[in-house]
Protein backbone atom coordinates (compact mmCIF):
# COMPACT_ATOMS: atom_id res chain seq x y z
CA UNK A 1 0.00 0.00 0.00
CA UNK A 2 1.44 3.39 -0.99
CA UNK A 3 0.48 6.84 0.33
CA UNK A 4 -2.44 7.05 -2.03
CA UNK A 5 -3.85 3.95 -0.39
CA UNK A 6 -5.22 0.88 -2.10
CA UNK A 7 -8.51 0.11 -3.84
CA UNK A 8 -9.63 -3.50 -4.01
CA UNK A 9 -12.48 -5.11 -5.94
CA UNK A 10 -13.82 -8.53 -4.96
CA UNK A 11 -15.67 -10.82 -7.35
CA UNK A 12 -17.52 -13.75 -5.89
CA UNK A 13 -20.76 -15.62 -6.02
CA UNK A 14 -23.57 -15.06 -3.53
CA UNK A 15 -22.99 -17.27 -0.48
CA UNK A 16 -19.19 -17.63 -0.83
CA UNK A 17 -18.33 -14.89 1.62
CA UNK A 18 -16.79 -12.25 -0.68
CA UNK A 19 -18.84 -9.57 1.04
CA UNK A 20 -17.82 -10.87 4.47
CA UNK A 21 -14.17 -10.95 3.37
CA UNK A 22 -14.36 -7.30 2.27
CA UNK A 23 -15.95 -6.29 5.57
CA UNK A 24 -13.38 -8.34 7.53
CA UNK A 25 -10.56 -6.71 5.56
CA UNK A 26 -11.90 -3.23 6.43
CA UNK A 27 -12.15 -4.34 10.02
CA UNK A 28 -8.61 -5.67 10.31
CA UNK A 29 -7.00 -2.83 8.30
CA UNK A 30 -8.66 -0.37 10.71
CA UNK A 31 -6.39 -1.81 13.43
CA UNK A 32 -3.38 -0.25 11.70
CA UNK A 33 -4.91 3.20 12.16
CA UNK A 34 -5.86 3.46 8.50
CA UNK A 35 -9.04 4.94 7.09
CA UNK A 36 -11.10 2.11 5.68
CA UNK A 37 -14.17 1.41 3.58
CA UNK A 38 -15.70 -2.01 2.97
CA UNK A 39 -18.97 -2.33 1.09
CA UNK A 40 -20.90 -4.74 -1.07
CA UNK A 41 -22.74 -4.06 -4.32
CA UNK A 42 -26.06 -5.82 -4.14
CA UNK A 43 -27.38 -7.43 -7.29
CA UNK A 44 -29.98 -10.16 -7.49
CA UNK A 45 -30.28 -11.66 -4.01
CA UNK A 46 -29.81 -15.34 -4.66
CA UNK A 47 -27.17 -17.96 -3.93
CA UNK A 48 -24.64 -18.25 -6.72
CA UNK A 49 -25.33 -14.92 -8.45
CA UNK A 50 -22.17 -12.92 -9.25
CA UNK A 51 -21.59 -10.30 -6.55
CA UNK A 52 -19.04 -7.54 -6.16
CA UNK A 53 -17.60 -6.04 -3.00
CA UNK A 54 -15.07 -3.26 -2.50
CA UNK A 55 -12.39 -1.94 -0.16
CA UNK A 56 -10.71 1.42 0.04
CA UNK A 57 -7.86 1.62 2.54
CA UNK A 58 -5.92 4.85 2.92
CA UNK A 59 -3.93 6.97 5.32
CA UNK A 60 -6.19 9.88 4.40
CA UNK A 61 -9.88 10.41 5.04
CA UNK A 62 -12.01 8.60 2.44
CA UNK A 63 -14.91 10.65 1.09
CA UNK A 64 -15.64 8.99 -2.25
CA UNK A 65 -18.74 6.81 -2.06
CA UNK A 66 -18.84 5.26 -5.51
CA UNK A 67 -17.94 1.77 -6.62
CA UNK A 68 -14.33 1.17 -7.67
CA UNK A 69 -13.68 1.19 -11.43
CA UNK A 70 -9.86 1.39 -11.46
CA UNK A 71 -8.75 -0.99 -8.71
CA UNK A 72 -5.18 -1.68 -7.64
CA UNK A 73 -6.09 -5.23 -6.77
CA UNK A 74 -8.81 -7.64 -7.89
CA UNK A 75 -9.67 -10.77 -5.93
CA UNK A 76 -11.65 -13.48 -7.74
CA UNK A 77 -13.20 -15.84 -5.20
CA UNK A 78 -14.79 -18.12 -7.82
CA UNK A 79 -12.82 -19.27 -10.86
CA UNK A 80 -15.96 -19.78 -12.97
CA UNK A 81 -16.50 -16.01 -12.92
CA UNK A 82 -13.56 -15.60 -15.31
CA UNK A 83 -15.88 -16.74 -18.12
CA UNK A 84 -18.86 -14.67 -16.92
CA UNK A 85 -17.50 -11.32 -15.71
CA UNK A 86 -14.79 -8.98 -17.06
CA UNK A 87 -12.84 -9.21 -13.81
CA UNK A 88 -9.82 -7.21 -15.04
CA UNK A 89 -11.93 -4.24 -16.23
CA UNK A 90 -10.09 -1.08 -15.23
CA UNK A 91 -7.50 -3.01 -13.21
CA UNK A 92 -4.29 -1.00 -13.11
CA UNK A 93 -1.39 -2.41 -15.12
CA UNK A 94 0.90 -2.01 -12.11
CA UNK A 95 -1.70 -3.72 -9.96
CA UNK A 96 -2.44 -7.40 -9.45
CA UNK A 97 -5.15 -10.01 -9.60
CA UNK A 98 -5.57 -13.02 -7.33
CA UNK A 99 -7.66 -15.95 -8.54
CA UNK A 100 -8.92 -18.85 -6.46
CA UNK A 101 -7.94 -21.86 -8.56
CA UNK A 102 -5.87 -25.04 -8.49
CA UNK A 103 -4.16 -23.87 -11.69
CA UNK A 104 -0.87 -21.98 -11.97
CA UNK A 105 -0.77 -18.26 -12.74
CA UNK A 106 0.57 -18.97 -16.25
CA UNK A 107 -2.50 -21.08 -17.01
CA UNK A 108 -4.87 -18.34 -15.78
CA UNK A 109 -3.27 -15.39 -17.54
CA UNK A 110 -4.65 -16.32 -21.01
CA UNK A 111 -8.17 -16.09 -19.54
CA UNK A 112 -7.68 -12.48 -18.39
CA UNK A 113 -8.37 -10.48 -21.59
CA UNK A 114 -4.70 -9.66 -22.13
CA UNK A 115 -4.09 -8.29 -18.65
CA UNK A 116 -0.37 -7.53 -18.34
CA UNK A 117 -0.01 -6.95 -14.59
CA UNK A 118 0.81 -9.46 -11.89
CA UNK A 119 -1.29 -12.62 -11.65
CA UNK A 120 -1.40 -14.77 -8.50
CA UNK A 121 -3.32 -17.94 -7.85
CA UNK A 122 -4.43 -19.41 -4.53
CA UNK A 123 -5.87 -22.90 -4.25
CA UNK A 124 -8.38 -21.84 -1.63
CA UNK A 125 -10.38 -25.04 -2.00
CA UNK A 126 -7.43 -27.28 -1.13
CA UNK A 127 -6.23 -24.98 1.66
CA UNK A 128 -9.73 -24.67 3.10
CA UNK A 129 -10.44 -28.40 2.98
CA UNK A 130 -7.03 -29.22 4.51
CA UNK A 131 -7.37 -26.72 7.35
CA UNK A 132 -11.11 -26.42 7.96
CA UNK A 133 -12.35 -29.71 6.55
CA UNK A 134 -14.88 -27.76 4.46
CA UNK A 135 -14.85 -25.37 1.52
CA UNK A 136 -14.98 -21.78 2.80
CA UNK A 137 -12.81 -19.77 0.40
CA UNK A 138 -13.00 -16.40 2.12
CA UNK A 139 -10.31 -16.88 4.78
CA UNK A 140 -7.60 -17.92 2.29
CA UNK A 141 -8.64 -15.16 -0.14
CA UNK A 142 -8.61 -12.57 2.65
CA UNK A 143 -5.07 -13.59 3.62
CA UNK A 144 -4.03 -13.45 -0.03
CA UNK A 145 -5.47 -9.95 -0.46
CA UNK A 146 -3.55 -8.71 2.60
CA UNK A 147 -0.28 -10.33 1.49
CA UNK A 148 -0.42 -9.35 -2.21
CA UNK A 149 -1.86 -5.89 -1.55
CA UNK A 150 0.64 -5.29 1.28
CA UNK A 151 -2.31 -3.93 3.22
CA UNK A 152 -0.58 -4.46 6.56
CA UNK A 153 2.21 -6.39 8.23
CA UNK A 154 1.25 -10.07 7.96
CA UNK A 155 2.22 -10.85 11.59
CA UNK A 156 -0.05 -8.06 12.81
CA UNK A 157 -2.74 -9.32 10.44
CA UNK A 158 -2.52 -12.82 11.91
CA UNK A 159 -2.70 -11.63 15.52
CA UNK A 160 -5.60 -9.26 14.79
CA UNK A 161 -7.48 -11.98 12.91
CA UNK A 162 -7.19 -14.31 15.88
CA UNK A 163 -8.87 -11.67 18.05
CA UNK A 164 -11.47 -11.10 15.37
CA UNK A 165 -12.29 -14.81 14.98
CA UNK A 166 -12.41 -15.27 18.76
CA UNK A 167 -15.09 -12.58 18.81
CA UNK A 168 -16.92 -13.73 15.67
CA UNK A 169 -16.89 -17.42 16.55
CA UNK A 170 -17.40 -17.07 20.31
CA UNK A 171 -20.12 -19.73 20.07
CA UNK A 172 -18.19 -21.96 17.64
CA UNK A 173 -14.61 -21.92 19.04
CA UNK A 174 -13.81 -25.18 17.26
CA UNK A 175 -13.53 -23.37 13.90
CA UNK A 176 -11.04 -20.73 15.09
CA UNK A 177 -7.88 -22.84 14.76
CA UNK A 178 -8.87 -24.09 11.30
CA UNK A 179 -9.44 -20.54 10.06
CA UNK A 180 -6.13 -19.40 11.56
CA UNK A 181 -4.34 -22.26 9.79
CA UNK A 182 -6.07 -21.32 6.52
CA UNK A 183 -4.69 -17.79 6.84
CA UNK A 184 -1.11 -18.78 7.72
CA UNK A 185 -0.95 -21.54 5.12
CA UNK A 186 -2.10 -19.14 2.38
CA UNK A 187 0.49 -16.56 3.35
CA UNK A 188 3.22 -19.26 3.47
CA UNK A 189 2.32 -20.58 0.03
CA UNK A 190 2.13 -17.08 -1.48
CA UNK A 191 5.49 -16.28 0.12
CA UNK A 192 7.07 -18.51 -2.50
CA UNK A 193 5.82 -16.40 -5.40
CA UNK A 194 5.63 -12.92 -3.88
CA UNK B 1 -13.38 11.04 25.22
CA UNK B 2 -14.41 9.99 21.75
CA UNK B 3 -13.52 6.47 20.70
CA UNK B 4 -12.20 5.62 17.24
CA UNK B 5 -14.09 2.72 15.77
CA UNK B 6 -15.34 1.34 12.45
CA UNK B 7 -18.86 0.25 11.67
CA UNK B 8 -21.66 0.44 9.13
CA UNK B 9 -24.24 3.20 9.06
CA UNK B 10 -26.85 0.76 10.37
CA UNK B 11 -24.59 -0.18 13.28
CA UNK B 12 -23.87 3.49 13.98
CA UNK B 13 -27.56 4.37 14.29
CA UNK B 14 -28.29 1.25 16.38
CA UNK B 15 -25.38 2.26 18.64
CA UNK B 16 -26.86 5.76 19.09
CA UNK B 17 -30.28 4.23 19.87
CA UNK B 18 -28.67 2.02 22.54
CA UNK B 19 -26.96 5.04 24.07
CA UNK B 20 -30.15 7.12 24.12
CA UNK B 21 -32.21 4.15 25.35
CA UNK B 22 -35.66 5.51 24.37
CA UNK B 23 -38.79 4.09 26.01
CA UNK B 24 -40.54 2.31 23.15
CA UNK B 25 -39.50 1.03 19.71
CA UNK B 26 -42.19 -0.60 17.62
CA UNK B 27 -40.70 -1.90 14.36
CA UNK B 28 -41.35 -4.29 11.53
CA UNK B 29 -38.12 -6.21 11.86
CA UNK B 30 -37.47 -7.64 8.38
CA UNK B 31 -37.22 -6.50 4.76
CA UNK B 32 -37.77 -3.76 3.62
CA UNK B 33 -36.30 -2.54 6.89
CA UNK B 34 -32.57 -2.84 7.44
CA UNK B 35 -30.58 -4.47 10.25
CA UNK B 36 -31.29 -1.55 12.61
CA UNK B 37 -34.30 -3.12 14.46
CA UNK B 38 -32.46 -6.45 14.63
CA UNK B 39 -29.38 -4.80 16.12
CA UNK B 40 -31.45 -2.87 18.65
CA UNK B 41 -33.37 -5.98 19.67
CA UNK B 42 -30.02 -7.75 20.17
CA UNK B 43 -28.87 -4.97 22.50
CA UNK B 44 -32.14 -5.37 24.42
CA UNK B 45 -31.81 -9.17 24.58
CA UNK B 46 -28.27 -8.76 25.90
CA UNK B 47 -29.50 -6.43 28.63
CA UNK B 48 -27.54 -3.46 27.29
CA UNK B 49 -30.66 -1.28 27.09
CA UNK B 50 -34.24 -1.58 28.31
CA UNK B 51 -36.31 -0.04 25.52
CA UNK B 52 -39.65 -1.82 25.05
CA UNK B 53 -39.30 -3.39 21.60
CA UNK B 54 -42.59 -4.24 19.90
CA UNK B 55 -42.26 -6.46 16.82
CA UNK B 56 -45.31 -5.56 14.74
CA UNK B 57 -46.85 -7.08 11.64
CA UNK B 58 -46.40 -4.07 9.34
CA UNK B 59 -45.04 -0.56 9.13
CA UNK B 60 -48.61 0.75 9.23
CA UNK B 61 -48.66 -0.72 12.72
CA UNK B 62 -45.14 0.32 13.73
CA UNK B 63 -45.86 3.99 13.11
CA UNK B 64 -49.31 3.67 14.74
CA UNK B 65 -47.77 2.08 17.83
CA UNK B 66 -45.00 4.69 17.94
CA UNK B 67 -47.64 7.45 17.86
CA UNK B 68 -49.61 5.70 20.59
CA UNK B 69 -46.57 5.29 22.81
CA UNK B 70 -45.46 8.86 22.24
CA UNK B 71 -48.97 10.15 23.01
CA UNK B 72 -48.88 8.18 26.26
CA UNK B 73 -45.76 10.10 27.23
CA UNK B 74 -43.04 7.65 26.20
CA UNK B 75 -40.02 8.64 24.10
CA UNK B 76 -40.53 6.55 20.96
CA UNK B 77 -38.93 5.71 17.67
CA UNK B 78 -39.06 3.33 14.76
CA UNK B 79 -36.86 2.45 11.80
CA UNK B 80 -37.69 1.58 8.23
CA UNK B 81 -36.78 1.88 4.58
CA UNK B 82 -38.37 2.15 1.13
CA UNK B 83 -41.78 0.48 0.86
CA UNK B 84 -41.93 0.36 4.66
CA UNK B 85 -42.09 4.15 4.72
CA UNK B 86 -44.75 4.10 2.01
CA UNK B 87 -46.89 1.78 4.12
CA UNK B 88 -46.80 4.20 7.08
CA UNK B 89 -47.88 7.17 4.93
CA UNK B 90 -51.18 7.89 6.67
CA UNK B 91 -49.56 7.68 10.10
CA UNK B 92 -46.64 9.93 9.11
CA UNK B 93 -49.17 12.73 8.67
CA UNK B 94 -50.85 11.85 11.98
CA UNK B 95 -47.55 11.85 13.86
CA UNK B 96 -46.83 15.36 12.63
CA UNK B 97 -50.33 16.80 13.03
CA UNK B 98 -50.62 15.37 16.55
CA UNK B 99 -47.24 17.01 17.20
CA UNK B 100 -45.52 13.82 18.32
CA UNK B 101 -41.78 14.34 18.81
CA UNK B 102 -40.85 10.83 17.76
CA UNK B 103 -37.86 9.86 15.65
CA UNK B 104 -37.65 7.67 12.56
CA UNK B 105 -34.33 6.13 11.50
CA UNK B 106 -34.74 6.00 7.74
CA UNK B 107 -32.40 4.19 5.38
CA UNK B 108 -33.07 5.72 1.97
CA UNK B 109 -33.92 3.06 -0.55
CA UNK B 110 -35.91 3.33 -3.74
CA UNK B 111 -39.61 2.71 -4.09
CA UNK B 112 -40.79 0.30 -6.78
CA UNK B 113 -40.98 -0.06 -9.70
CA UNK B 114 -39.26 -1.59 -11.49
CA UNK B 115 -38.62 -3.64 -8.39
CA UNK B 116 -35.27 -2.62 -6.96
CA UNK B 117 -33.83 -2.39 -3.46
CA UNK B 118 -30.99 0.09 -3.88
CA UNK B 119 -30.36 3.66 -2.85
CA UNK B 120 -32.21 6.72 -3.94
CA UNK B 121 -34.26 9.33 -2.11
CA UNK B 122 -37.70 8.48 -3.51
CA UNK B 123 -38.96 7.14 -0.17
CA UNK B 124 -38.24 10.20 2.01
CA UNK B 125 -38.83 12.67 -0.83
CA UNK B 126 -42.27 11.17 -1.30
CA UNK B 127 -42.88 11.96 2.37
CA UNK B 128 -41.54 15.50 2.10
CA UNK B 129 -44.91 17.17 2.68
CA UNK B 130 -46.02 15.04 5.63
CA UNK B 131 -44.83 17.58 8.21
CA UNK B 132 -41.69 15.77 9.35
CA UNK B 133 -38.33 17.40 9.84
CA UNK B 134 -35.85 15.66 7.51
CA UNK B 135 -32.09 15.56 8.11
CA UNK B 136 -29.70 13.80 5.71
CA UNK B 137 -26.21 12.35 6.26
CA UNK B 138 -23.14 12.09 4.05
CA UNK B 139 -21.65 9.14 5.93
CA UNK B 140 -22.01 6.90 8.99
CA UNK B 141 -20.53 9.59 11.28
CA UNK B 142 -23.18 12.09 10.29
CA UNK B 143 -25.95 9.50 10.59
CA UNK B 144 -24.77 8.87 14.16
CA UNK B 145 -24.33 12.56 15.02
CA UNK B 146 -27.68 13.54 13.46
CA UNK B 147 -29.48 10.81 15.38
CA UNK B 148 -28.08 12.11 18.68
CA UNK B 149 -29.42 15.57 17.80
CA UNK B 150 -32.88 14.32 16.79
CA UNK B 151 -34.71 14.21 20.15
CA UNK B 152 -33.43 17.58 21.41
CA UNK B 153 -34.82 19.10 18.20
CA UNK B 154 -38.12 17.15 18.17
CA UNK B 155 -38.92 17.63 21.86
CA UNK B 156 -38.16 21.35 22.01
CA UNK B 157 -41.34 23.22 23.00
CA UNK B 158 -40.99 25.49 19.97
CA UNK B 159 -41.01 22.48 17.66
CA UNK B 160 -42.90 19.39 18.84
CA UNK B 161 -42.56 17.70 15.49
CA UNK B 162 -41.33 14.26 14.44
CA UNK B 163 -37.84 13.96 12.95
CA UNK B 164 -36.66 11.66 10.16
CA UNK B 165 -32.93 10.91 10.27
CA UNK B 166 -31.97 9.78 6.76
CA UNK B 167 -28.92 7.93 5.47
CA UNK B 168 -28.21 6.46 2.05
CA UNK B 169 -29.20 2.82 1.67
CA UNK B 170 -26.29 0.38 1.22
CA UNK B 171 -23.80 3.15 0.33
CA UNK B 172 -23.85 4.34 3.94
CA UNK B 173 -26.06 1.85 5.75
CA UNK B 174 -24.16 -1.31 4.74
CA UNK B 175 -20.64 0.10 4.31
CA UNK B 176 -18.07 -0.21 7.07
CA UNK B 177 -16.18 3.03 7.61
CA UNK B 178 -14.24 4.79 10.36
CA UNK B 179 -16.27 6.62 12.97
CA UNK B 180 -15.81 8.52 16.24
CA UNK B 181 -18.19 7.30 18.94
CA UNK B 182 -19.02 9.30 22.04
CA UNK B 183 -19.31 7.95 25.57
CA UNK B 184 -22.70 6.63 26.68
CA UNK B 185 -22.96 9.08 29.58
CA UNK B 186 -22.08 12.07 27.39
CA UNK B 187 -24.71 11.10 24.80
CA UNK B 188 -27.34 10.54 27.50
CA UNK B 189 -26.53 13.89 29.04
CA UNK B 190 -26.75 15.64 25.67
CA UNK B 191 -30.12 14.11 24.80
CA UNK B 192 -31.49 14.51 28.34
CA UNK B 193 -34.60 13.08 30.00
CA UNK B 194 -37.93 13.35 28.22
CA UNK B 195 -40.42 15.39 30.24
CA UNK B 196 -43.54 15.82 28.11
CA UNK B 197 -45.84 18.63 29.22
CA UNK B 198 -49.04 16.94 28.14
CA UNK B 199 -49.59 13.22 27.67
CA UNK B 200 -52.32 10.62 27.92
CA UNK B 201 -51.06 8.75 30.98
CA UNK B 202 -51.26 11.84 33.13
CA UNK B 203 -54.29 11.45 35.40
CA UNK B 204 -53.93 14.97 36.80
CA UNK B 205 -54.30 16.58 33.40
CA UNK B 206 -56.53 14.61 31.04
CA UNK B 207 -56.23 15.36 27.31
CA UNK B 208 -57.58 13.95 24.05
CA UNK B 209 -55.20 13.09 21.22
CA UNK B 210 -56.28 12.86 17.62
CA UNK B 211 -60.00 13.69 17.82
CA UNK B 212 -62.07 14.93 14.87
CA UNK B 213 -61.35 18.57 14.22
CA UNK B 214 -64.13 20.59 12.71
CA UNK B 215 -63.46 23.02 9.88
CA UNK B 216 -63.62 26.01 12.16
CA UNK B 217 -60.45 24.78 13.92
CA UNK B 218 -58.59 22.33 11.69
CA UNK B 219 -56.95 25.01 9.56
CA UNK B 220 -55.46 26.67 12.65
CA UNK B 221 -53.94 23.33 13.62
CA UNK B 222 -52.27 23.13 10.23
CA UNK B 223 -51.10 26.72 10.52
CA UNK B 224 -49.53 26.01 13.90
CA UNK B 225 -47.81 23.00 12.40
CA UNK B 226 -46.30 25.21 9.72
CA UNK B 227 -45.18 27.72 12.36
CA UNK B 228 -43.51 24.91 14.30
CA UNK B 229 -41.66 23.88 11.15
CA UNK B 230 -40.48 27.45 10.67
CA UNK B 231 -39.39 27.60 14.34
CA UNK B 232 -37.48 24.36 14.02
CA UNK B 233 -34.82 26.02 11.89
CA UNK B 234 -33.38 28.01 14.79
CA UNK B 235 -33.76 25.03 17.13
CA UNK B 236 -31.83 22.79 14.71
CA UNK B 237 -29.04 25.38 14.67
CA UNK B 238 -29.06 25.75 18.48
CA UNK B 239 -28.84 22.00 18.96
CA UNK B 240 -26.02 21.82 16.40
CA UNK B 241 -24.15 24.52 18.30
CA UNK B 242 -24.50 22.64 21.58
CA UNK B 243 -23.41 19.45 19.83
CA UNK B 244 -20.28 21.18 18.58
CA UNK B 245 -19.50 22.55 22.03
CA UNK B 246 -19.82 19.09 23.55
CA UNK B 247 -18.43 16.81 20.84
CA UNK B 248 -16.47 19.12 18.53
CA UNK B 249 -18.21 18.32 15.27
CA UNK B 250 -20.10 21.23 13.75
CA UNK B 251 -23.31 21.19 11.71
CA UNK B 252 -25.44 23.81 9.97
CA UNK B 253 -28.54 23.63 7.78
CA UNK B 254 -26.12 22.90 4.95
CA UNK B 255 -22.37 22.59 4.53
CA UNK B 256 -20.50 24.91 2.19
CA UNK B 257 -17.42 23.17 0.84
CA UNK B 258 -14.96 25.50 -0.93
CA UNK B 259 -17.86 27.65 -2.16
CA UNK B 260 -16.55 31.01 -1.00
CA UNK B 261 -14.96 32.04 -4.31
CA UNK B 262 -16.56 29.30 -6.43
CA UNK B 263 -17.81 30.02 -9.95
CA UNK B 264 -19.63 26.71 -10.13
CA UNK B 265 -21.40 24.95 -7.28
CA UNK B 266 -23.02 21.55 -7.03
CA UNK B 267 -25.95 21.37 -4.62
CA UNK B 268 -26.34 17.78 -3.47
CA UNK B 269 -27.50 15.64 -0.51
CA UNK B 270 -26.32 12.43 1.10
CA UNK B 271 -23.37 10.18 0.37
CA UNK B 272 -22.78 11.57 -3.14
CA UNK B 273 -21.69 14.85 -1.51
CA UNK B 274 -18.43 13.17 -0.43
CA UNK B 275 -17.76 12.03 -3.98
CA UNK B 276 -18.52 15.56 -5.22
CA UNK B 277 -16.05 17.03 -2.68
CA UNK B 278 -13.29 14.81 -4.09
CA UNK B 279 -14.13 16.10 -7.59
CA UNK B 280 -13.94 19.67 -6.26
CA UNK B 281 -10.46 19.08 -4.80
CA UNK B 282 -9.26 17.52 -8.07
CA UNK B 283 -10.66 20.35 -10.22
CA UNK B 284 -9.32 23.02 -7.86
CA UNK B 285 -5.84 21.52 -8.42
CA UNK B 286 -6.38 22.31 -12.10
CA UNK B 287 -7.43 25.87 -11.32
CA UNK B 288 -11.21 25.51 -11.70
CA UNK B 289 -13.08 27.38 -8.98
CA UNK B 290 -15.75 24.90 -7.91
CA UNK B 291 -17.53 24.01 -4.70
CA UNK B 292 -20.21 21.85 -3.13
CA UNK B 293 -23.26 22.92 -1.16
CA UNK B 294 -24.30 19.83 0.79
CA UNK B 295 -27.85 20.14 2.01
CA UNK B 296 -28.28 18.58 5.44
CA UNK B 297 -31.73 19.83 6.43
CA UNK B 298 -34.36 19.44 3.71
CA UNK B 299 -37.33 20.07 6.02
CA UNK B 300 -37.56 22.86 7.04
CA UNK B 301 -36.26 24.02 3.67
CA UNK B 302 -33.62 26.76 4.00
CA UNK B 303 -34.62 28.49 0.75
CA UNK B 304 -33.34 31.97 1.49
CA UNK B 305 -30.13 30.74 3.14
CA UNK B 306 -29.37 28.63 0.06
CA UNK B 307 -30.05 31.55 -2.28
CA UNK B 308 -27.66 33.74 -0.27
CA UNK B 309 -24.98 31.02 -0.35
CA UNK B 310 -25.28 30.70 -4.12
CA UNK B 311 -25.64 34.35 -5.05
CA UNK B 312 -22.04 34.94 -6.09
CA UNK B 313 -21.53 31.89 -8.28
CA UNK B 314 -22.09 31.78 -12.04
CA UNK B 315 -24.01 28.52 -12.22
CA UNK B 316 -25.33 25.81 -9.91
CA UNK B 317 -26.05 22.15 -10.58
CA UNK B 318 -29.05 21.05 -8.51
CA UNK B 319 -28.87 17.32 -7.94
CA UNK B 320 -31.99 15.23 -7.29
CA UNK B 321 -31.75 11.57 -6.37
CA UNK B 322 -35.43 11.10 -7.10
CA UNK B 323 -37.93 11.91 -9.83
CA UNK B 324 -41.05 14.04 -9.49
CA UNK B 325 -42.51 12.97 -12.86
CA UNK B 326 -43.64 16.53 -13.53
CA UNK B 327 -41.58 17.23 -16.64
CA UNK B 328 -39.84 20.01 -14.77
CA UNK B 329 -37.38 18.65 -12.21
CA UNK B 330 -37.11 16.91 -8.85
CA UNK B 331 -37.98 18.37 -5.43
CA UNK B 332 -34.61 20.08 -4.93
CA UNK B 333 -34.75 21.52 -8.43
CA UNK B 334 -38.19 23.03 -7.84
CA UNK B 335 -37.56 24.33 -4.35
CA UNK B 336 -34.06 25.71 -4.92
CA UNK B 337 -35.01 27.52 -8.13
CA UNK B 338 -38.14 28.95 -6.46
CA UNK B 339 -35.94 30.15 -3.58
CA UNK B 340 -33.46 31.77 -5.97
CA UNK B 341 -36.25 33.60 -7.79
CA UNK B 342 -37.82 34.86 -4.58
CA UNK B 343 -34.44 36.17 -3.40
CA UNK B 344 -33.82 37.70 -6.87
CA UNK B 345 -30.66 35.62 -7.37
CA UNK B 346 -30.64 35.16 -11.14
CA UNK B 347 -27.80 32.69 -11.68
CA UNK B 348 -27.74 29.87 -14.23
CA UNK B 349 -29.15 26.58 -13.00
CA UNK B 350 -29.11 23.07 -14.42
CA UNK B 351 -31.19 20.44 -12.64
CA UNK B 352 -29.85 16.91 -12.82
CA UNK B 353 -31.53 13.66 -11.87
CA UNK B 354 -28.88 11.14 -10.81
CA UNK B 355 -28.36 7.91 -8.91
CA UNK B 356 -31.86 6.43 -9.21
CA UNK B 357 -32.34 2.88 -7.94
CA UNK B 358 -28.68 2.51 -7.02
CA UNK B 359 -27.13 3.93 -10.22
CA UNK B 360 -23.61 4.87 -9.18
CA UNK B 361 -22.49 8.50 -8.86
CA UNK B 362 -18.77 8.82 -9.56
CA UNK B 363 -16.08 11.48 -9.32
CA UNK B 364 -15.98 11.44 -13.15
CA UNK B 365 -19.72 12.21 -13.31
CA UNK B 366 -19.11 15.21 -11.07
CA UNK B 367 -16.30 16.43 -13.39
CA UNK B 368 -18.70 16.15 -16.31
CA UNK B 369 -21.32 18.24 -14.52
CA UNK B 370 -18.87 20.99 -13.54
CA UNK B 371 -17.59 21.11 -17.15
CA UNK B 372 -21.14 21.48 -18.39
CA UNK B 373 -21.87 24.29 -15.92
CA UNK B 374 -18.81 26.10 -17.21
CA UNK B 375 -19.96 25.60 -20.78
CA UNK B 376 -23.39 26.98 -19.92
CA UNK B 377 -22.08 30.05 -18.08
CA UNK B 378 -19.10 30.93 -20.29
CA UNK B 379 -20.08 29.74 -23.74
CA UNK B 380 -23.83 30.09 -23.48
CA UNK B 381 -24.31 26.39 -24.14
CA UNK B 382 -28.00 25.57 -24.21
CA UNK B 383 -28.89 22.50 -22.19
CA UNK B 384 -32.18 21.07 -21.08
CA UNK B 385 -33.00 22.52 -17.68
CA UNK B 386 -33.98 19.11 -16.39
CA UNK B 387 -31.36 16.53 -17.37
CA UNK B 388 -30.53 12.96 -16.49
CA UNK B 389 -26.90 12.12 -15.73
CA UNK B 390 -25.45 8.62 -15.67
CA UNK B 391 -27.82 6.96 -18.14
CA UNK B 392 -26.51 4.00 -20.14
CA UNK B 393 -26.98 5.98 -23.35
CA UNK B 394 -25.94 9.63 -23.20
CA UNK B 395 -28.02 10.67 -26.21
CA UNK B 396 -31.20 10.18 -24.27
CA UNK B 397 -30.34 12.53 -21.45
Amino acid sequence: MNNQGIEIRWHGRGGQGAKSAALLLADVAFKTGAHVQGFPEYGPERMGAPITAYNRISNNEIRVHSNIYFPDLVVVVDETLLAAVDVTAGLKEDGAIIVNTAKKADEIRPLLNGYKGKVYTVDARRISVETLGKYFPNSPMLAAAVAVGKVMDTDLFISEMRASYEHKFAKKPEVIEGNMKALTKTIEELGEVL
Amino acid sequence: MSKKDRMSGNEAVAYAIRQINPDVMPAFPITPSTEIPQMVSTYIANGEMDTEFIPVESEHSSMSAAIGAEAAGARSLTATSSAGLALMWEELLLAASNRMPLVLALVNRTLSGPININCDHSDSMGARDTGWIQIYAENNQEAYDNFIQAYPIAEDKRVHLPVMICQDGFITSHAVENILLEEDAAVKEFVGEYNPEEFLLNPGKPIAVGPYSISSYAMEARYNQELAMENSKEVILEVAKKFKEKFGRGFELFEEYRTEDADYIMLIMGSAAGTAKQAVDDLREKGMKVGVLKLRVFRPFPAEEIAMALKNCKAVAIMDRTESYNGHGGPLASEVTAGLYRSKVMIETVCYTYGLAGRDFTVETAYEIFDELKDVAENGKKVKQHRYIGLRSKERS
